[in-house]
């Protein structure tokens, strides 16, 4: 029966939406379906913009303040365009004793960015994570899902620098 | 179906009995973040370059335990599986050196991670059992290593009571923590009453920091959580579950996905379960980031795609959980226990362990220890024997100080009481708590303070925000631990921190209010001096003076 249901059109021609819809199809567009559906947009376009929470209430029949509620309640959703690489710090307890404070205190030193910042030029993206799962390897952080163990604060900035000067 | 699966198991082992040789590559999560994919990748482009084709071939399997030794390499003969020989810190550069090695008959000796070690030996391997040995994209070999067997016993020749029977007489309780004995878990499910239908759900939600049991089960044998969850169906009588898996775990949800997949078309689920009239159906959730999810009730209000909050309890969702239905909600390792214990029997199972803590527990390694990694040891076993000797010690000529167990809702053990044994009860004299199976091991050079203020920043970050003891309370606690921390406190303010911690744990809704003062507790308890250190005045002052 879900099956008949027809997808509203979406807020642009991008043809990223069709994954939304998808997404909301499999779950029969009910509301129960809304994380799923929120996972999809982000992993599509990289965050939650306004457009899209009010496409996805709309689609589900989810009053718009539930949409943004939960948006916002759980960590992984972003309602910022991130940056255009990322780089996740665990900071599970084997990381944080083996030393992740002191990566995180060196990127913002020099960066002069603190997690969940991205920097002014939008190359990357600071983020922490509660943990990977990596602990064998800890400190670990994890570079466009890249996860790499035994950090540093040499071996992090290293990475980092490559990046920043892909830029210039 | 038992034809099938024999068939199935046949045509393995004829494949497998083609080669000489097994080389396997553990492609878990860990190894595979030291570029095991490229070893894997380049074993086998080597062993056509070296016409080796014949007598040997490589597989992906999940995690064989030892993490930080990874990428991990073993290879087996197949008249002589016992002995296995393991490589470590393998890289794609060295596939030559192991083939060379094999085709003469030798050994790597340079890359030789010896078996011989209380690692290996002193381990009871129950839900581990078929994690580095399978593939854990392929069913068949599941199947061949008798996997869906229990499921098939369970539909075909006992009735739901039987099953819930023998998961009574196995003495197993809850893995996720809190260690609720299943059996009457399954008991109030299947008795209780429905308005449609009931639900199963694993709860694969694995949030403690430094812990990574769950993940590896699932990344490495996905089968064996379908096969529990289902007889669990069949048991109380539910014909639908759900996986609710951490959103951080790619790889965990795209195994789960493909054996969901290849369990369907296997016709272990889905309708007419085995050729039988049971129908269950399984269903992945993602999760997106949120520690108090692992609440059963938060996670049931994620699970219908809301905010999740916890709500109070009772009624307990057996009775009334998703949609208001009966649910039964157990964690993924109690899960991968049921599949060996309708194999073997409730009665086997419960002759491991102790009186009250039957079987074995799962546990993550990590920290200051020279072995870390995943294990499996019977209760009962001593932390002592887990660090000393499994663990290997303390790297660098460090001396322990204590242990870190059931993250932030747990406690920690100082290194005098390493003499207790592991088991639900005795932890929870120790002020601490078995929990999901984190272990984090702490130096001499670990601030105990600085261990408390770190997961109390936690607790106050995961906080839902629903109750007010626990969104304000943590972060009141918070500041004082930091104020202390810093050097900036008084006698005062340890006091009300004490107040706090006793107002925190009685008045919370849920569990993470209810145990984010453990970790302050417990390191108040055995390392008082280090709080008092860091006073700035000297002399205390009586209770009674302090206002809260």
């Amino acid at each position: 029966m879900t099956e008949n249901i027809k997808p509203l059109d979406p807020p642009s021609d991008d043809k990223r939406w069709r994954i939304v819809q998808s997404a909301m199809r499999r779950n029969g567009f009910k509301r129960s379906g809304l994380i799923e559906t929120l996972h999809s947009v982000q992993e599509s376009f990289g965050f939650l913009d306004e457009d899209s929470l009010r496409y996805v209430a709309l689609s589900l029949r989810a009053p718009l303040s539930q949409v943004y509620g939960v948006s916002t309640f759980y960590h992984l959703f972003s309602l910022k365009p991130a940056g255009k690489h990322s780089c996740v710090v665990c900071t599970g307890t084997a990381c944080y004793i083996k030393g992740t404070p002191h990566l995180l205190t060196q990127i913002e030193q020099e960066y002069g960015i603190r997690p969940g910042e991205t920097t002014p030029d939008g190359q990357f993206s600071l983020l922490t994570a509660r943990c990977v799962g990596a602990c064998g390897l800890a400190p670990v952080a994890v570079f466009d899902g890249e996860v790499l163990g035994n950090q540093s604060p040499e071996k992090t900035m290293s990475f980092l620098h490559q990046w920043s000067a892909d830029h210039e | 179906m038992n034809e099938q699966f024999e068939h199935i198991t046949a045509k393995e082992h004829a494949a497998a009995n083609k080669y000489e040789h097994t080389i396997h590559v553990c492609v878990a999560a860990s190894c595979l973040s030291s570029q095991s994919d490229k070893v894997l990748e380049r074993l086998e482009n080597e062993i056509k370059a070296s016409g080796q084709t014949g007598s040997c071939h490589a597989k992906g399997v999940g995690c064989m335990g030892l993490c930080s030794r990874g990428p991990l390499v073993s290879v087996e003969h197949k008249n002589h599986p016992q002995e296995m020989v393991m490589y470590q810190n393998v890289t794609a550069d060295n596939a030559p050196t192991i083939l060379t090695a094999l085709a003469e008959g030798k050994k790597a000796e340079e890359l030789i991670c010896p078996t011989d070690t209380p690692f290996f030996q002193r381990q009871t391997k129950i839900v581990l059992e078929n994690c580095g040995r399978i593939d854990p994209e392929r069913i068949e070999e599941y199947v061949a290593v008798g996997g869906y067997s229990s499921l098939l016993k369970a539909v075909t020749e006992m009735t739901p009571a039987e099953v819930i029977e023998e998961v009574m007489r196995s003495g197993l309780r809850g893995r996720g923590g809190g260690g609720y004995p299943t059996g009457l878990k399954w008991v109030t499910v299947s008795k209780a009453e429905a308005k449609q239908r009931k639900y199963v759900i694993c709860n694969a939600d694995e949030g403690d920091p430094g812990a990574f049991m769950d993940r590896s089960v699932l990344e490495s044998d996905p089968h064996r959580i379908l096969e529990g969850m289902a007889i669990a169906g069949y048991a109380v009588g539910a014909e639908k579950g759900y996986v609710y898996v951490r959103g951080e775990y790619p790889l965990a949800v795209a195994r789960l996905k493909k054996a969901i997949i290849q369990a369907r078309k296997l016709n272990v689920l889905g309708s007419g379960v085995c050729g039988t009239t049971f129908n269950f159906q399984i269903e992945i959730r993602l999760g997106a980031g949120a520690f108090v999810c692992g609440e059963e009730t938060a996670l049931i209000a994620s699970v219908e795609g809301k905010r999740g909050q916890p709500r109070p309890r009772p009624p307990y969702p057996a009775e009334f959980g998703l949609w208001g239905e009966p649910t039964l909600i157990n964690n993924v390792e109690t899960f991968a226990n049921i599949a060996p214990i309708i194999r073997n029997g409730g009665d086997w199972y419960a002759s491991i362990g102790t009186e009250k803590s039957k079987g074995t527990k799962v546990f993550a390694l990590a920290g200051s220890i020279v072995n870390t990694g995943l294990i499996e040891v019977p209760m009962g076993i001593p932390l002592r024997e887990i660090i000393h000797e499994i663990g290997g010690g303390i790297p660098d000529g460090h001396q322990v100080k204590a242990i870190q167990t059931g993250g932030p809702s747990g406690g920690c053990i100082p290194a005098a009481y390493f003499d207790t044994p592991v088991d639900y009860d005795s932890l929870i004299k120790l002020g601490s708590i078995m929990g999901s199976g984190g272990m984090i091991v702490m130096d001499e050079t670990a601030n105990m303070v600085d261990v408390a203020r770190y997961f109390m920043e936690f607790c106050m970050t995961e906080s839902c925000g629903k109750c007010v003891p626990c969104r304000v309370g943590t972060v009141q606690m918070y500041h004082l631990l930091t104020k202390i921390y810093q050097g900036q406190a008084s006698h005062k303010d340890l006091i009300l921190l004490e107040k706090l911690c006793t107002m925190v744990r009685e008045t919370s809704l849920c569990g993470l209010g209810q145990t984010a003062p453990n970790p302050v507790n417990s390191t108040l308890h055995y390392f008082r001096q280090e709080y008092l250190d860091l006073l700035t005045d000297k002399e205390p002052v009586a209770a009674a003076e302090v206002q809260s």
